[in-house]
């Protein structure tokens, strides 16, 4: 744990103390401030350190324990430094009755992960999703905030390949 | 003169290309001299047909589809721009006029009257379809009369609970108090859904208007839109559109004139199935883990932040403009017992044309799987749909003739929900259908009660156990028995509801759990 938060606290970003300040300013009086401020922390730094859990709950008046209860709470807030990209494949019943099994099973033999681990490139994090809201064109993933549908093996190693080459999206 | 060209901006529509597509007309267009306008349109919903590309005549608009970027160049070739041309008429995506095809023709569309006509962010396109005629009317109601209307169209929650939404917001009206909220369900979470993503993408004004009219009608003059966080295209058009709303004078202070105030914020929500329970919903936009609240006391008495609020699905609330602008007797003429109005049902899964259908209640599983759906996208025979979402039963083919009302699926011991039917071929293993079930559960439980947060764990380890051909029998008596603990003792519809696919795969597809017949 402890080797945890200094590995999170060596890897944030330079001026990342000023710019959390100014978060904090910014949403501190908003009625129900801590997911939009989790938010903007995890669009800031595409995940939540744990190194600012002080700082947020003395801001809000709530306890660490709290902070790290909501964070943990909801699958969309990431507490370790994911990938360059992540891809979220869709396990849900409708993607299921098209295969998504199978593109399962290949994406983590392409990249030699399971879920919620990230390719040794540094390249990819892999997570999986419950419903991208692109039913009739099953299956389908999402690779940041580019979604795909009716995807067959192939494009997703296609997709996998071109992610590989690239820089994260801004 | 240049040609209005219409490319969806639709995200199902941009997961097969149609930016792409976009792209190459624009620049095909430019490499030969010709000047086309693109307008980003939302989708018709005829998904299987995207990217559907439309042309603007004066006949009405010509379409062509499913286009790649690769047809592009062809198309230019045929001519496609001059749809009179006899090889424009030729070309092999050439599907004549939209508003002729069938599949479109035939649907009751009303709370989708606009989506894939009109350019979504554009307020001028909104106000020339009748944008905003529901909330001009509202405003020369009294609140009271407001809420009656909407009670005598007979609208009901679109979200799946079905609770008649006129005696929600009359609960809401009745409560004194300084401040009030009504809150926008956007956590579509449920497989097989997809009409508030598409509300919300395609036609974010009628949901803008529908809350506004809510706020007015119940005297909230603060709405919140709780979006799921797998909605990054929904989230960039709501905020647009509401940006639009606010420097026009349709939210704010004074709504259009008048002494109403109205102020709307989308809060993103954080990836949790169990947030879009109305109470746990409450629990994450007031920044807490999203565990569901005991009821009483009941939102619409003591909802966010302890006041009053109504809490409607999206398409509950994007209902309400079309309600209040032709009145409550039209809508309420549309569907069938006590479903009245229509239900945009999302045709999903295993299905050779998925898309969305808004039809009047009534209509049959079969008539929309075979004459809609085109049968399944394998050409395998269909063996299962799941109706509602996953906390919906799995029907067999045997019940496909149901019609699709509140109280008829209520009598088959199946669910309606939000309308999404995910067809399954004859290749589903409905075994591990159950185990998903209880597996979803146990990753999306919020922990609360016992019987869900324990049951759904407990459910996948029988399960494995049953699917290993251990015990099976007794087993399956386990699961009945467990599933009977979690419908009677479980604090929401999460852990009561998942028995509905577990014990409705066992019930009508015995053979899958390698038993003679389900009475065991």
């Amino acid at each position: 744990m402890l080797q945890d938060t200094l590995i999170n606290q060596a890897s944030v970003q330079a001026g990342w103390a000023e710019k959390l300040d100014q978060l904090i300013a910014q949403y501190k009086s908003m009625p129900g401030a801590l997911l939009p401020l989790l938010h903007a922390i995890q669009d800031e730094l595409s995940y939540i350190p744990e190194s600012v859990y002080p700082k947020i709950a003395r801001a809000l008046a709530l306890s660490v324990a709290e902070v790290h209860g909501v964070v943990s709470f909801y699958h969309h807030f990431k507490t370790h430094k994911p990938g360059r990209h992540v891809l979220q494949i869709c396990r849900a019943e409708s993607c299921q009755a098209m295969g998504s099994e199978g593109l399962e099973a290949h994406a983590k033999q392409c990249l030699s992960i399971d879920y919620h681990e990230t390719s040794q490139d540094q390249a990819i994090t892999l997570e999986p999703v419950y419903c991208l809201g692109n039913c009739a064109l099953s299956p389908a993933v999402m690779l940041d905030e580019a979604i795909f549908g009716r995807v067959s093996k192939a494009d997703l190693e296609a997709l996998i390949q071109d992610a590989k080459k690239t820089e994260a999206q801004a | 003169m240049s040609t209005i060209v219409y490319i969806p901006r639709d995200s199902s529509a941009l997961s097969v290309g149609a930016e792409k597509v976009a792209s190459a007309i624009s620049q095909e267009a430019a490499k030969r001299g010709i000047a086309v306008t693109l307008v980003r349109n939302g989708s018709r919903g005829l998904y299987w047909l995207e990217t559907m590309v439309e042309v603007a005549t004066d006949k009405g608009r010509v379409a062509y589809g499913p286009v790649k970027a690769a047809d592009v160049s062809g198309l230019f070739e045929a001519d496609f721009l001059n749809t009179e041309a006899a090889s424009a008429k030729a070309h092999r995506l050439n599907l004549g006029l939209t508003e002729e095809l069938a599949w479109l023709k035939q649907q009751q569309r009303l709370t989708f009257a606009r989506v894939g006509i009109t350019d979504p962010v554009s307020l001028e396109d909104y106000l020339a379809h009748d944008g905003y005629q529901g909330l001009k009317n509202a405003l020369k109601l009294s609140a009271a009369d407001i809420v009656k209307t909407v009670t005598d169209s007979g609208l009901r929650g679109r979200g799946g609970a079905a609770f008649p939404t006129g005696i929600k917001w009359n609960t809401v009206l009745g409560c004194a108090a300084d401040q009030k909220y009504i809150v926008c369900n956007a956590d579509e979470g449920d497989s097989g859904t997809y009409s508030d993503r598409m509300i919300m993408e395609n036609d974010p004004y009628v949901l803008i208007e529908g809350m506004t009219i809510a706020g007015i009608a119940v005297g909230a003059t603060q709405g919140y839109i709780y979006l799921r966080s797998e909605y990054p295209h929904a989230l960039a058009v709501l905020n647009e559109a509401i940006a639009k709303a606010q420097q026009a004078g349709y939210l704010g202070d004074n709504i259009i004139g008048s002494s109403h105030d109205f102020k709307l914020e989308v809060r993103r929500a954080a990836g949790a199935y169990v947030c879009g329970e109305e109470t746990s919903l409450l629990e994450s936009l007031e920044g807490k883990r999203g565990l569901v609240r005991f009821k009483p006391p009941l939102p619409a008495i003591e909802g966010l932040f302890g006041k009053p609020t109504v809490v409607n699905n999206v398409i509950s609330l994007a209902t309400v403009p079309i309600i209040l602008h032709k009145g409550a007797q039209y809508y309420a003429d549309y569907g069938m017992g006590r479903s009245r109005g229509t239900l945009p049902i999302q045709l999903a899964g295993n299905i050779k044309q998925g898309g969305l259908v808004e039809l009047a209640f009534g209509i049959t599983l079969r008539e929309l799987l075979y004459d809609y759906g085109g049968g399944s996208a394998s050409g395998r025979p269909i063996k299962a749909v799941q109706v509602g979402g996953p906390l919906g039963a799995f029907l067999p083919e045997s019940q496909f003739d149901t019609p699709l009302d509140y109280e008829a699926f209520t009598a088959i011991w199946a669910v309606l929900g939000h309308g999404g039917i995910v067809a399954f071929d004859d290749t589903v293993d409905m075994a591990k259908m159950a185990r998903y079930a209880f597996e979803f559960c146990a990753i999306e439980s919020c922990g609360k009660c016992t019987p869900c947060r324990i049951g759904s764990t407990r459910g996948v380890e029988v399960m494995d156990k049953i699917i290993a051909g251990t015990d099976r029998v007794k087993n399956i008596k386990l699961v009945r028995d467990l599933s009977n603990t979690m419908l009677n003792g479980s604090l929401c519809a999460l852990g009561g509801m998942t028995p509905y696919p577990v014990l409705s795969a066992i019930n009508h597809f015995p053979a899958d759990f390698n038993i003679k017949d389900a009475a065991v």
